[in-house]
């Protein structure tokens, strides 16, 4: 005797696997924040966040590492934001289908490929080594601003080819040349677009370790210029975990890194989203 | 002297011929109907008056005169800031009121607070517009209704004093309410300035226009009084058109 | 003339992303390609890496980073699959605007952190569940796995939206149930976009770092099973550059290369398929 199963009922099992796994991942994402959170929480007072580090970080708190991240993500994200929309200007305002605009994306879509690691080498050898910058804030922030260039380019494409035509074609019509059409009209329309990449960059930057570990080293004490070693909050996180220093400093850090990447993809998500009511 | 001359006119995107071959002058202070079916080439001719096709890369033969001047030798921006137009979707560009009323202007010139409070008012006034408005200048152009919005980017427009003003079918997607004041608003505009109007609506032509002018497939049918034109027009196209047998 | 010079202000900007992709590629393989030269092609892919003393053998690492990068495959690609399946033919819209972001979010949470649960959480769980030394291949496949999930759902995602309706109607009109449709027409239809997203996923297990060093054991043999310690590429150089030098840190450089070079072809064989349409 052979089982046959029928089209209804393969059509519900079918449902039930797929509802499963689904939930299986949303569950393990919120099992990760929620438990990193709870271990961390009591962890976060006033002086773990404005102390200084001490012995290592068994003790104090973590105020050089927030802010040698704050540091290195603002030389990235200064860096990298003109370049990146200046990018995505030129593309979807100054070329058409052709060779040249092959080349841009290219360089784009392999650059946003390219695993962090690689950027550390990269940082190592040529910020820190030829450039001798050092170990140093500039030369994490240099590093970094090539790992986010990507976003940003990519992200600020997509909203400045969501601009009308019509806008463009108004402005040259009440005697708009190409330069003021850019800058008056495309750009500020396109700007939630835009800022979304730049909050993705700026997250990519907090959370990274392995490009920054090589470039701005891993100093403990708080930075005084670009120049100064430090160690970002990712790094001292991994430092703390790997070598097993102090679990509960270990998870106020991880807390502190988790709240910042949740507020940034909330903020990048809003935006997209008052972005996407409007022009779609 | 005619306001704008155009001289043996073809326009071409790419493979395909929009304008073919077209002469024909524009009287001062006169409202010109440009009227014919489908790809006739009525935008085609707008867009090349104020070289828009250039966006398009679209290129053309013969020469366009302007005051006796070339419109090619003259600065791009001047040239758009004479010859105005007006499109059939009305587009607000993202901002206040007073922001898209000041646009052009402000690409010229720095102008203070004051004179865009004066400048503001002067175009909304001339279109018809300031007293729906005159209360909410710095909200935000896009909650404004279809005519409003139309007005709107009339008074844009006029905000650049321009000398000629082109419109693309600006009736198409409004009521009868809202058309009826635009074409008021042309014929007090007539006064200080040169139309040129397309439009797919035989009767606005016959309503607003001094003279008529009958496109079909990039080629100038006939031009004449519109009172003429529409009474007895010379070629059989033109009747059949006027008599709604195609289009 | 203001517009003029705009134009090749931004043209050289716009050049930056190819010109660092170019920098990075000339300084890797640079401090890299000539130690494996010097060591010779044999020495270089032998097992034995003592780089201090000359052996500087890169095959177990390769092994292991293949090793890793097939398990983590074995667990995104059935989830990531499920999940654009279930997000895209299986939910309101509601539910696909919640539910994207929450998975894109998995994208944005550090490589530390996911290390860090792996070494308070999956690696006691193996140690006590299958024993070993619970630092291994699975679960650096488990981690990795879950850390390629976002790039896998969203391509696959973007993938099955862009299949047109049409197909989906002609599907039920001749009776097809919607699995059946979804098995038979969409995956193939969507075949192109699910492969690029699985390859872009390869590319980010193959490069992770962090979160492999902090639970794969990093021991330098080939596993014998998936319950065993293992290095990859990767995090041998983050273990060793910070105090490598001469040769050593030549040698660290050619696993770059060779780690470079592996993640440029994975990414032209994607940009190949998704921009063929």
């Amino acid at each position: 005797m052979t089982f046959r199963i029928g089209p209804r009922t393969s059509q519900i099992i079918f449902y039930v696997i797929l509802l499963t796994m689904t939930a299986i991942v949303v569950i393990v994402l919120f099992f990760i924040i929620f438990y990193v959170l709870r271990n961390g929480v009591d962890q976060l007072t006033l002086e773990f966040l404005s102390d200084k580090t001490r012995e290592m970080g068994k003790e104090g708190g973590i105020l050089p590492s927030i802010l040698g991240t704050l540091f290195i993500t603002v030389v990235a994200t200064v860096i990298a934001t003109p370049l990146g929309v200046g990018s995505a200007v030129y593309l979807v305002e100054y070329t058409r289908a052709g060779p040249i605009r092959r080349i841009i994306s290219f360089g784009a879509d392999c650059l946003a490929g390219v695993p962090s690691i690689i950027f550390g080498l990269f940082g190592f050898i040529f910020f820190v080594i030829s450039m001798n910058l050092g170990w140093s804030i500039l030369s994490g922030g240099l590093t970094l601003a090539v790992m986010i260039l990507p976003t940003i380019i990519r992200t600020s494409e997509e909203a400045i080819k969501s601009v009308p035509h019509t806008y463009r074609e108004i402005s040259y019509s009440l005697g708009g040349g190409k330069l003021d059409t850019i800058l008056r009209v495309v750009i500020p329309t396109a700007l939630p677009g835009i800022l979304t990449g730049v909050i993705l960059g700026i997250g990519r930057a907090v959370g990274e370790t392995a490009a920054v570990i090589f470039t701005a080293g891993s100093s403990l004490g708080l930075p005084t210029s670009i120049f100064s070693s430090t160690r970002t909050l990712a790094v001292h996180f991994y430092i703390l975990a790997r070598e097993g220093i102090s679990m509960p400093k270990a998870y106020g850090t991880a807390a502190v890194l988790i709240i910042i990447i949740l507020a940034i993809n909330f903020i990048a998500y809003r935006l997209m989203h008052r972005f996407i009511a409007r022009y779609y | 002297m005619s306001k704008i001359s155009i001289k043996r006119l073809s326009l071409y995107y790419d493979s395909c011929q929009a304008l073919k071959d077209i002469s024909l002058d524009v009287e001062s202070g006169e409202i010109l109907a440009v009227i014919g079916p489908a790809n006739s080439g009525k935008s085609s001719l707008l867009r090349a008056l104020n070289r828009l096709y250039e966006i398009d890369r679209a290129s053309i033969e013969g020469d366009i005169r302007l005051d006796n001047e070339s419109i090619f030798r003259l600065p791009i921006n001047v040239l758009r800031r004479r010859i105005g137009i007006i499109f059939a979707t009305p587009v607000v560009l993202p901002g206040s009121i007073r922001k898209n009323i000041s646009y052009g202007p402000r690409l010229h010139r720095k102008l203070s607070k004051s004179d865009v409070d004066e400048l503001v008012e002067r175009a909304l006034k001339s279109a018809n517009l300031w007293d729906e408005v005159k209360e909410r200048l710095a909200e935000s152009a896009s909650f404004l209704s279809g005519g409003q919005q139309q007005r709107l980017c009339i008074a844009r427009t006029l905000a650049m004093r321009p000398e000629v003003i082109m419109m693309d079918e600006p009736c198409s997607g409004l009521d009868p309410i809202s058309t009826a004041k635009i074409e008021a608003t042309m014929l007090e505009l007539k006064k200080e300035y040169t139309f040129i109007l397309v439009t797919n609506n035989t009767k606005q032509a016959a309503r607003v226009s001094d003279r008529t002018a009958f496109f079909y497939l990039g080629e100038l049918i006939e031009i004449g009084s519109t009172q003429r034109l529409f009474t007895s027009p010379v070629d059989r196209r033109t009747d059949d058109y006027i008599r709604g047998k195609f289009g | 003339m203001k517009d003029k010079i705009a134009e090749k202000l931004l043209l050289f900007i716009a050049l930056s992303a190819i010109i660092s992709l170019m920098l990075i590629t000339f300084f890797i393989f640079q401090q890299g390609i000539p130690l494996i030269f010097k060591a010779g092609l044999g020495n270089f892919l032998s097992l034995k890496w003592a780089p201090t003393r000359g052996g500087f053998g890169i095959l177990s690492m390769v092994v292991g980073s293949l090793m890793v990068t097939a398990g983590a495959l074995a667990v995104g690609i059935p989830f990531g699959l499920a999940a654009a399946i279930f997000l895209a033919e299986f939910s309101s819209k509601a539910i696909q605007k919640t539910l994207k972001p929450i998975i894109e979010l998995l994208a944005g949470i550090p490589s530390v952190v996911y290390g860090f649960i792996g070494i308070v959480i999956l690696v006691p769980f193996i140690r006590e569940t299958f024993g070993g030394p619970g630092f291994s291949v699975l679960a650096a496949s488990i981690i990795l796995g879950i850390m390629i999930l976002p790039t896998i759902v969203s391509i696959s995602y973007d993938a099955l939206l862009a299949v047109p309706n049409t197909y989906r109607e002609g599907s039920y009109a001749v009776g097809a149930t919607k699995w059946q449709t979804v098995v038979l027409l969409l995956l193939p239809a969507a075949r192109s976009g699910i492969v690029a997203g699985i390859i872009l996923g390869m590319g980010r297990a193959i490069g992770e770092t962090m979160a492999v060093i902090m639970i794969a054991g990093n021991a330098l043999k080939i596993p014998g099973s998936i319950l065993d310690s293992v290095r990859t590429l990767t995090s041998t150089i983050a273990l060793e550059l910070g105090y490598a030098a001469g040769d050593h840190r030549g040698a660290l450089f050619a696993c770059g290369s060779i780690l470079f070079l592996i993640i440029i072809v994975l990414n032209i064989i994607a940009i190949r398929i998704t921009s063929r349409k």
